[in-house]
C-alpha cells in the first residue's frame, strides 16, 4: 500500500517517470477492494475525506447564504503561510518539523489572521469586500509560496508540504482520521447548538444586532466553522480546491429544497457523497489525484441537482413553464370558440383559419391545443371540420369566461384602464388568479351590480376582426 | 419638543434624544437631533431621501456608532431596555428568497426570550402564530417566505415585531410599496398598539396620509426642522423647509401616488 500511496502523490506526478502515469481500467479485484473497503489504507481515506465533505457541506450551507462563500477561499489560501512557518519553527521548538499538528496549528492560525486581516481592511478602508478578500488572498498565497521555497531550501526536503496545496489524502493516517471525525463532530456540534443564532445571522443582520446579538462574535464563530473544515480538508482536497467543498454541495443543495434544514443535510449528504466517491475513484484509477476527483464528483452532483432538483431544477422549472403556456392556450381557445358561438349561436360551427387569426398563436401550438381539447371531450369537429363545443365545453367555457370578465370588470371600475385595452391586460393577469381572488372579485363586483350567471363583456366582443 | 438641554430627561418617556450626531467618514448624516417622545403616541418621521431617517432609528438602536449624543428608552440605555424595544426592518434589507418560512421569521421575535443555545419550542410557536393572525395572514404561516408577496412580507416583519409585546416600537418604511390592503392592516395595528398605551416611531412617506395616520410628526433633514403635535407641525412651511423649499414636495407626491397605483 506505501506504492499506492506514493502514486497518488501529486509529487510523484512531478518526479516520476512518464510510464507511471498511464490510466488503466483497474480490474475485478481492484474494484472489490475499494468498494467493500476491505483495504484498511484505502478505509481510512475514504471515510475521512466522506467525514470532511460532510462537515463542509454543513458549514458551507450558512456561508453560503451569508453571502461569505468565498471568505473560504481566502481563508484556505491564508492558511499556506502557517504551514511554511510551522514547518520551520518546529524543530527550534523540540519537535518534528512535519508533525500534523503543528502544522495544522500554523496553518489555524495563519487562516485567521487572514480573516482578520479581511475585516480590517474592509472596516478601515473604502474598500469593498470582495477587493479586500482578493488583496488578502493573494498576498496570502504569494507569501506562503516564498516560504515554502525557502523552508525548501534550508532543509532540502518539504516534499510533505507541498501536498497541503493540492492534497494528498493517500498520506491520511488513523490518527488524522480521528482527528477530522473529532472535528466533524465538533462542527456538528456547535452548528446545532447554535443552528437559530445563524439562522438569524445570516437572514436578517440589523434585526440581530437589535435584539443584542453580538454579531461579530457570530460572525466569528461562523469563520472558527470554516477555520476547523478548511484545516482537516487541507491534507484531503488541499488548500486551492478546498473552496469546491465549501460552496458546491451548498449550491447543489439550494436546488432541491426551500428548508435550512433539509438544505443543511442535502448539503452535508452530497459533499459526503462527494468525498466517499471521489476518494474511491482516486483509489481505483491510479494517478489521479483524488483532491481534483472529490471536486469532480461534487460538480457532477452540482450539475445533477440543477437539472433535475425538484424545488428549482432546469427539468421542473421549464415543465412547470409548459403547463402554464398549455393552460394559457386552453382558456384562449375555450374562450374563443364561446365567444364567437355567443354571438354565431351554438350550432354554428367556428373553421380553425377563423380561430386562428383571432391571436398571434402558432398553427402548430393551437392544433396541439384543439387534439387535448377533443380528447378531455370539450370540443368536437363537425363533418365540415369546423369547431365546437361540446356541453362539458360550455360549462368550462362559461366558467374562464365568467373570470376573465370579471377581471375586466375590476380593470375598468378599479384601475381604471382604458375599456380598449382591458381585454389584453386582462389576459395577461388572469392567468395566475386563484379562485379565493375570484371569489373576491365576484364579492366586490357582482353583488353591488346584481349581474346574475356569466357577466357581460365590458367592451365589445370584436367579432368583426374574427370573420 | 425640540432639544432643550438644560432640561434632563423625564424617567417615563419612551424616546428621549439629546444633541445627537451621527457621521460617516467624518460628514455628519444627521446633526445635533433633539426628540422626547411621550407614552401612547403614533410618531411620524417624514423627510427627503438621503435625510437621515434610518440612520436616526438605527442610531437608538446602537446600530450605528453615534459621533456624540445621549440617547435613553424609558430612562435607560438602549441596552437595558431593549426587550422593550419592538423593530421593523426595512423590507428591502433582506433576502427574501431565503430558505425559510413566514412562521421561522416571526419566531425570531422571540429569540431573545428563548435565549442562546435553547430550542424554539410550541408555545413559541403559537405565540408566533398569533401574531400572524392579528396581521391577517395566519394562513400564510407554513409558506416559505420566498412566496409572499410584498405587503405579505410587510405583514411578517409587523408580526416579529408584535410577538415581542414591547412598548416602544420602531418601523423602518412599514408603508412602502404595500397593497392598500396591506397599508389598512398596518394602520389597524398601529391604532391598537396607540389604544395599549404603546409608542411607535415610524418613517413614513406619503405625506397624503400624515395628518390621517399620525398624532405628531418629525421632519428630519440631517437635522430636525420641526416637531410636534401633527396640525401645528405638519404646514406647508415646514415641509417646505424640509423638503428645500423647492418643487420636491410635487415630485413626492406624485412618486407616492405613482407607488400606490403600482401596488393595485
Amino acid at each position: 500500500m506505501r506504492t499506492l500511496a506514493a502514486l497518488h502523490s501529486i509529487l510523484a506526478f512531478a518526479s516520476s517517470s512518464l510510464t507511471d502515469l498511464s490510466i488503466r481500467w483497474p480490474t475485478w479485484p481492484e474494484w472489490k477492494r475499494v468498494l467493500f473497503l476491505q483495504d484498511y489504507n484505502t478505509r481510512v481515506v475514504m471515510l475521512g475525506t466522506m467525514l470532511l465533505g460532510l462537515a463542509a457541506g454543513m458549514v458551507g450551507s450558512f456561508t453560503l447564504l451569508r453571502r461569505r462563500a468565498l471568505m473560504g477561499d481566502a481563508l484556505s489560501h491564508a492558511t499556506l503561510p502557517g504551514v511554511g512557518l510551522a514547518f520551520l519553527i518546529a524543530p527550534s521548538l523540540g519537535l518534528a518539523e512535519k508533525s500534523l499538528p503543528v502544522l495544522l496549528t500554523g496553518a489555524a492560525l495563519s487562516g485567521i489572521a487572514g480573516v482578520v486581516a479581511i475585516l480590517y481592511v474592509r472596516n478601515l478602508t473604502r474598500l469593498k469586500e470582495d477587493a479586500a478578500l482578493g488583496i488578502v488572498l493573494s498576498v496570502f498565497f504569494g507569501a506562503g509560496i516564498a516560504i515554502l521555497s525557502i523552508a525548501q531550501q534550508s532543509v532540502g526536503h518539504s516534499a510533505g508540504l507541498e501536498s497541503f496545496i493540492y492534497g494528498k489524502p493517500a498520506s491520511m493516517i488513523e490518527s488524522d482520521r480521528l482527528l477530522i471525525g473529532c472535528s466533524g463532530v465538533l462542527t456538528l456540534l456547535i452548528m446545532g447548538v447554535l443552528f437559530k443564532e445563524l439562522t438569524l445571522l445570516c437572514f436578517d443582520e440589523g434585526f440581530a444586532a437589535s435584539r443584542g446579538y453580538p454579531v461579530l462574535l457570530l460572525d466569528l464563530v461562523l469563520m472558527g466553522l470554516v477555520v476547523i473544515v478548511t484545516i482537516i480538508g487541507l491534507q484531503a482536497v488541499g488548500l486551492v480546491l478546498m473552496i469546491a467543498l465549501l460552496v458546491i454541495p451548498a449550491a447543489a443543495s439550494r436546488f432541491w429544497t426551500q428548508n435550512l434544514k433539509q438544505m443543511i443535510l442535502i448539503s452535508a449528504a452530497i459533499g459526503g457523497a462527494g468525498g466517499f466517491v471521489g476518494a474511491a475513484m482516486s483509489a481505483l484509477f491510479r494517478n489521479l489525484p483524488a483532491g481534483a476527483m472529490i471536486v469532480l464528483v461534487c460538480s457532477a452532483l452540482f450539475f445533477i441537482s440543477m437539472m433535475f432538483g425538484t424545488e428549482r431544477g432546469l427539468v421542473v422549472r421549464s415543465l412547470r413553464r409548459r403547463d402554464l403556456n398549455r393552460s394559457v392556450d386552453h382558456q384562449h381557445l375555450l374562450r374563443g370558440l364561446f365567444e364567437l358561438q355567443e354571438i354565431r349561436g351554438p350550432k354554428a360551427g367556428i373553421p380553425f383559419s377563423e380561430l386562428q387569426t383571432l391571436r398571434s398563436w402558432s398553427s402548430y401550438r393551437l392544433l396541439k391545443e384543439i387534439e387535448r381539447c377533443r380528447r378531455r371531450g370539450l370540443v368536437f369537429r363537425d363533418s365540415d371540420q369546423n369547431l365546437s363545443l361540446t356541453s362539458s365545453g360550455v360549462v368550462e367555457a362559461s366558467r374562464l369566461v365568467h373570470e376573465h370578465r370579471l377581471w375586466e370588470l375590476y380593470l375598468i371600475t378599479h384601475a381604471d384602464v382604458a375599456p380598449g385595452r382591458v381585454d389584453q391586460s386582462a389576459d395577461a393577469i388572469e392567468h395566475v388568479l386563484e379562485p379565493e381572488l375570484i371569489a373576491q372579485l365576484e364579492e366586490l363586483l357582482l353583488q353591488r351590480r346584481r349581474v346574475q350567471g356569466i357577466a357581460p363583456s365590458p367592451h365589445p366582443v370584436d367579432a368583426e376582426q374574427a370573420s | 419638543m425640540s432639544g432643550s438641554i438644560t432640561q434632563p430627561p423625564d424617567n417615563s418617556l419612551p424616546l428621549s434624544v439629546r444633541d445627537l450626531t451621527v457621521a460617516w467618514y467624518r460628514k455628519p448624516v444627521i446633526w445635533d437631533v433633539g426628540l422626547d417622545v411621550s407614552p401612547g403616541q403614533l410618531v411620524g418621521v417624514i423627510g427627503p431621501n438621503g435625510a437621515g431617517k434610518s440612520t436616526f432609528l438605527k442610531a437608538i438602536m446602537d446600530l450605528v456608532p453615534r459621533a456624540s449624543g445621549r440617547i435613553e428608552i424609558f430612562g435607560q440605555s438602549y441596552k437595558r431596555s431593549r426587550h422593550r424595544v419592538g423593530y421593523v426592518p426595512q423590507r428591502e434589507s433582506v433576502d427574501w428568497d431565503f430558505p425559510v418560512s413566514v412562521l421561522d421569521v416571526v419566531t425570531m421575535g422571540l429569540y431573545g426570550k428563548i435565549g442562546w443555545c435553547m430550542p424554539v419550542r410550541r408555545h413559541h410557536r403559537e405565540a408566533a402564530l398569533r401574531a400572524l393572525e392579528r396581521v391577517g395572514i395566519g394562513e400564510f404561516a407554513n409558506r416559505q417566505i420566498s412566496q409572499l408577496s410584498g405587503g405579505q412580507q410587510q405583514r411578517t416583519f409587523l408580526a416579529r415585531a408584535l410577538v415581542q409585546d414591547a412598548d416602544l416600537y420602531l418601523m423602518d418604511e412599514p408603508f412602502a410599496a404595500v397593497d392598500a390592503a396591506t397599508e389598512k392592516a398596518i394602520v389597524q395595528i398601529l391604532r391598537e398598539m396607540k389604544q395599549a398605551g404603546k409608542t411607535a416611531i415610524v418613517i413614513h412617506h406619503d405625506l397624503h396620509t400624515v395628518p390621517e395616520y399620525f398624532d405628531s410628526v418629525v421632519l428630519l433633514n440631517m437635522r430636525v426642522v420641526a416637531s410636534g403635535p401633527t396640525d401645528v407641525v405638519f404646514t406647508r412651511d415646514n415641509l417646505e423647509k424640509t423638503y428645500g423649499g423647492r418643487l420636491t414636495l410635487l415630485d413626492e407626491a406624485t412618486e407616492a401616488m405613482r407607488r400606490r397605483e403600482r401596488t393595485l
